[in-house]
């Protein structure tokens, strides 16, 4: 059973529980963040949105609430997180991902199709995909500019932690063109792109089921 | 008692502040050449009920670490009037 | 007897007197100074309202309510509504625009709909001239793109138009649609004495107070500074927790009736809701929550903050509601209760301070306005001389190129249901596995300024081929109406003979009416604005059958639908049934497969549309304008704008000319998709360097 986290605000829950329930086939509920009990959860999706309508900053309260300590136990636990778009920036300021999400430098919202390339093929998410492969999926976000200190991001870079960059050119500012990112022990990715817009033809394409199914497939294998 | 606190938020000196750059060059192009170095910053105001200042501020320093402000990209300062 | 200070005019003020049967204190002035405003009652325009068909078997909800409903399937309905915030938006745009968008969601909701999508229709200045146009454009479009995506609803379509006659008076129509299913509609109505009044959402404040009134007038050059207090601010965060806890709310069957609050506030919802019901209310003021300190009763009762909502609870099923709305954290408070006396009385500390019968706020007076016919402009051609170098010129004009600078703003995919999304002629959007909508919007305000029935007639023909266009078939349409000073005779003959020929169109295509919006006195200082009826048709079609624009396949025959008049620079003619033989040859067409690419031509005429062609499917073509068998000028030929044409590119062009010929639709082979050239025959031009023109054209006058 996969669990997708609402939020007040998050408005991708109903996309992302579609697209694991009805394209991939899985059993997957709502759990809203007020029911703090993650247990029986096999894993756990954070969809986009607007959480508490991005103020202070985006996913910044989101990521101090209660639940999110439920959240970190089943990482450390190492069952797979993923957390989409505003996901992405609540894994973030919870600390489980390195890094911030700050404004794009175009200083506008950016909603449209982008090429990503594959940087890591091993984690939990990314490992239905070839390393150096080109995938294309949805972008929607107004701070989806990534950014981390040098230290970090030679972490990242040194240990394979990158998970794709945008192909292309960088519709975001994003440094060194990062469009997601994993932690050491690949159970948890962090990414703007919504893969769940990204799993039907009629609705663009089909290059994010492999992320649910992977995620998927490495649940069955623990 | 009542304490006054102001709070500076500021975005890190290495990352860039598009929306301090266009509006630089807007007032440039609207004619205000002799503008340089705009930035621009966030001030949070509130009321703190504590014994002392030094309290207040202690209790805000609090609240900025855990959630006001995201220490990857930001920096602050703390002010009681 | 003392004036009241009211904007009403003098026969307005004994009108009142005489149907209330003594003076009305200050606070029921200042309340029927909203209703009666001609935001609320439609006083001027109720009359050729009456004009529109608005009935059919695929009408579920009909005008009269919030929104309407019309018919998908045995299951579902789709609610759509259509709104104007032309007034707040030419102050504050950014809230102005946000706002527009909020109100017309709110309308959504009420009717036990789920907001599935937004369009935006819009009107702007001369932006590489004129400053504030630019401006205003900028941020009208930063506040739809603020609210729509973080109440995620999708903006999947809309439009803009420049002129300068919209310099000072920027027009902001929004349409919402929204999916319901048929059992749980809900209506706008206090059914049964007994019930609760519960006031949901934000705390009320002093947010665009006489909001309504502003926007009965002319906009003055002191606008800016006296009317800021009139406009209201935007939540979007709270209108998000509105419909989830809504859609929460609607699961249950504990309520009677739902309104949004919107123009006139407080009053206007209560009043309109028990009144459909033939009910009264009793209203105990202090029960509103309230943001400010020291508010007036008409501040409290007339105030347009929004994010709020009128639910009639059933008696005694209040605690699940609050539950409900405690989940979410929605703030809620009874505050009157469902009376069988027909009066509207609201007290204060346990006193009437409003006594009034329904009907004094829910029924204005009927204007019976002045009309003077105008004469209809000289048609002033423009200088094609220089084909090649008109061509590409016109592909980097605002009115032509590419609206991507907007679009990309808005997130047009939240919700997973966009299967045709913007750049294409119609916003396709599935429901089922099986069928979707597609939503068109049309109206050349140019074209409506020559010649206000032609125009108005071409606004609902253009939405209906963007359906046609993408393979859908009519339902039911929304209408903004956007006009000038009504007191002014020209003005209104012009929303006269507009709203008598989009009447004659609809009956003709047999499309009800569900719901629209009136916005006059869009004028400054006296100049007024091009007149813009906008009409936006709601469309059905399978899924396994949506066409798009783009050529497919070299070398696919390109084939002209349709009959290309000499009208370059006029309005030109329309005519139905040609328009309907047209449209169902291109769904039949479409339904047998036997096209590849589809789109409906109108600014530009043939060359652009041929253009957004070759620029979606990234093919050029090759065609010869000269070989077309029209007797007109090839300057005609190639951007004459007259109605009723398609263009196609099939596999088998013969077999297309056949079906047209059965259909007494005139069609006629112009040439191939293919290569890296847009070829006209007179002149060629490289496809990458048109496309990169028509791409930048619009953003390159932009930050």
């Amino acid at each position: 059973m996969i669990g997708v986290l609402q939020f007040p605000g998050s408005n991708c829950d109903l996309d992302v529980m579609r697209a694991l329930v009805d394209v991939v086939k899985t059993d997957a509920k709502l759990i809203f963040f007020k029911d703090q009990d993650l247990s029986g959860l096999d894993g756990l999706v954070i969809p986009g949105g607007f959480s508490y309508g991005d103020h202070l900053r985006a996913g910044a309260i989101a990521a101090k609430m209660p639940v999110m300590e439920e959240v970190k136990a089943m990482a450390k636990e190492g069952k797979p997180v993923l957390g989409i778009c505003n996901g992405f920036q609540i894994l973030c300021d919870s600390g489980l991902l390195p890094g911030a999400l700050a404004k794009n430098t175009s200083m506008k919202f950016i909603c449209k199709w982008v090429e990503l390339g594959v940087a890591n093929d091993t984690s939990a998410f990314t490992n239905l995909y070839a390393k150096g492969e080109t995938i294309r999926m949805s972008i929607a976000h107004g701070e989806g500019r990534y950014f981390c200190d040098d230290a970090s991001l030679r972490e990242l870079q040194d240990n394979d932690r990158i998970a794709f960059r945008y192909g292309g050119s960088n519709p975001n500012g994003s440094l060194d063109d990062i469009a997601g990112v994993v932690n050491r022990e690949g159970n948890v990715l962090g990414l703007m792109p919504h893969p769940e817009r990204a799993s039907e033809e009629i609705l663009g394409g089909e290059d994010g089921r492999k992320m649910f199914e992977a995620m998927i497939d490495y649940i069955k294998s623990r | 008692m009542e304490q006054d606190i102001e709070i500076i938020v500021k975005l890190k000196e290495g990352l860039l502040n598009p929306e301090a750059k266009t509006i630089e060059r807007s007032l440039n192009l609207l004619g205000y050449k002799n503008v340089s170095q705009f930035d621009t910053e966030r001030v949070f105001l509130m009321k703190v009920d504590a014994p002392s200042a030094k309290e207040a501020e202690k209790y805000a320093d609090e609240m900025c670490r855990r959630i006001l402000v995201n220490p990857v990209i930001e920096d602050y300062t703390i002010m009681v009037k | 007897m003392k004036r009241p200070n009211v904007a009403l005019s003098d026969e307005e003020i004994e009108l009142t007197r005489k149907r209330l049967g003594r003076e009305p204190n200050a606070t029921e002035w200042a309340m029927i100074d909203v209703m009666w405003s001609e935001h609320c009652a439609y006083k001027s325009s109720r009359k050729y309202l009456k004009l529109f068909p608005t009935e059919g078997e695929n009408v579920l909800l009909g005008v009269g309510d919030d929104c309407g409903i019309a018919r998908f399937d045995d299951k579902y309905g789709i609610a759509i509504g259509m709104e104007s915030h032309n007034h707040p938006s030419a102050i504050e745009p950014v809230a102005g625009a946000a706002t527009g968008i909020g109100g017309i969601v709110r309308d959504i909701i009420s009717k036990g709909a789920m907001p599935i999508a937004c369009l935006d229709p819009l009107r702007l200045g001369d932006i590489k001239s004129h400053e504030r146009s630019k401006y205003l454009f900028e941020n009208i479009v930063k506040g739809i793109a603020d609210y729509g995506n973080c109440i995620g609803v999708p903006t999947v379509g809309g439009e803009a138009e420049f002129d300068n006659s919209f310099n000072k008076n920027p027009l902001v129509n929004v349409v919402c649609v929204g999916l319901v299913e048929r059992d749980k509609i809900v209506r706008g109505i206090a059914p049964n004495a007994g019930d609760t009044m519960m006031l949901i959402g934000s705390k009320t404040g002093r947010d665009g107070i006489h909001g309504v009134t502003f926007a009965s007038e002319e906009l003055s050059s002191g606008s800016e500074e006296e009317s800021r207090p009139a406009v209201q601010i935007e939540d979007p965060f709270s209108e998000k927790l509105l419909i989830d806890s809504f859609m929460e709310i609607f699961k249950t069957d504990a309520y009677a009736g739902c309104k949004d609050l919107g123009g006139g506030g407080f009053s206007c919802a209560t009043s309109e809701i028990v009144h459909k019901g033939g009910m009264g209310a009793r209203i105990e003021l202090e029960k509103i929550p309230l943001r400010e300190d020291g508010m007036e009763p008409w501040e409290i009762l007339l105030s347009e903050t929004q994010e709020r909502m009128m639910l009639i609870v059933k008696k005694g099923r209040e605690d699940e509601v609050e539950r409900i709305l405690g989940k979410w954290d929605v703030l809620y408070s009874r505050v009157g209760v469902v009376t069988d006396d027909g009066r509207y009385v609201i007290t204060q500390n346990g006193k009437a301070i409003v006594d009034l019968p329904t009907h004094m706020l829910t029924d204005g007076p009927l204007f019976d306005r002045e009309f003077e016919a105008m004469d209809r402009p000289k048609v002033k051609k423009p200088d094609v001389s220089d084909a090649k170098s008109y061509f590409m010129k016109l592909l980097k004009e605002p009115n032509i190129a590419s609206k991507k600078w907007i679009y990309e703003q808005y997130d047009n995919e939240v919700q997973t249901r966009t299967a045709v999304k913007p750049g294409q002629d119609a916003a396709v959007l599935r429901i089922t596995n099986k069928e979707g909508i597609a939503l068109g919007v049309g109206c050349n305000s140019a074209h409506c300024a020559l010649d206000p029935a032609e125009g108005a007639k071409e606004a609902l023909v253009e939405a209906v081929r963007n359906l046609a266009a993408v393979g859908a078939r009519p339902l039911a349409a929304v209408d903004c109406l956007n006009f000038g000073n009504p007191e002014k005779p020209k003005a209104f003959w012009q929303f006269k003979v507009a709203v008598e020929a989009l009447a004659g169109g609809l009956k003709s295509f047999n499309i009800p009416v569900v719901s629209g919006n009136v916005s006059f006195y869009n004028e400054s200082d006296g100049e007024p604005i091009d007149p813009s009826p906008i009409v936006a048709v709601l469309g059905k079609l399978e899924l396994d059958k949506i066409m798009t624009m783009g050529f497919k396949d070299e070398d696919d025959e390109i084939v002209l639908v349709g009959e290309t008049k000499a009208e370059l620079g006029d309005a030109p003619r329309v005519d139905f049934e040609t328009e309907k033989a047209t449209n169902g040859l291109i769904l039949k067409l479409i339904g047998e497969k036997r096209v590849n690419s589809a789109h409906d031509l109108s600014k530009g005429g043939l060359a652009v549309g041929l253009a957004l062609m070759a620029f979606k499917g990234g093919k050029g073509f090759e065609v010869d304008i000269s070989k077309m068998g029209e007797n007109i000028d090839d300057s005609e030929k190639m951007f004459s704008e007259s109605n009723g044409r398609f263009v196609v590119a099939t596999k088998d062009a013969k077999s297309i000319l056949l079906a047209a010929e059965k259909a007494g639709v005139k069609a006629q082979e112009i040439g191939r998709a293919g290569g890296d050239k847009l070829s006209y025959g007179a002149f060629s031009v490289s496809l990458k360097e048109a496309k990169k023109g028509w791409e930048t054209g619009l953003e390159e006058l932009l930050t």
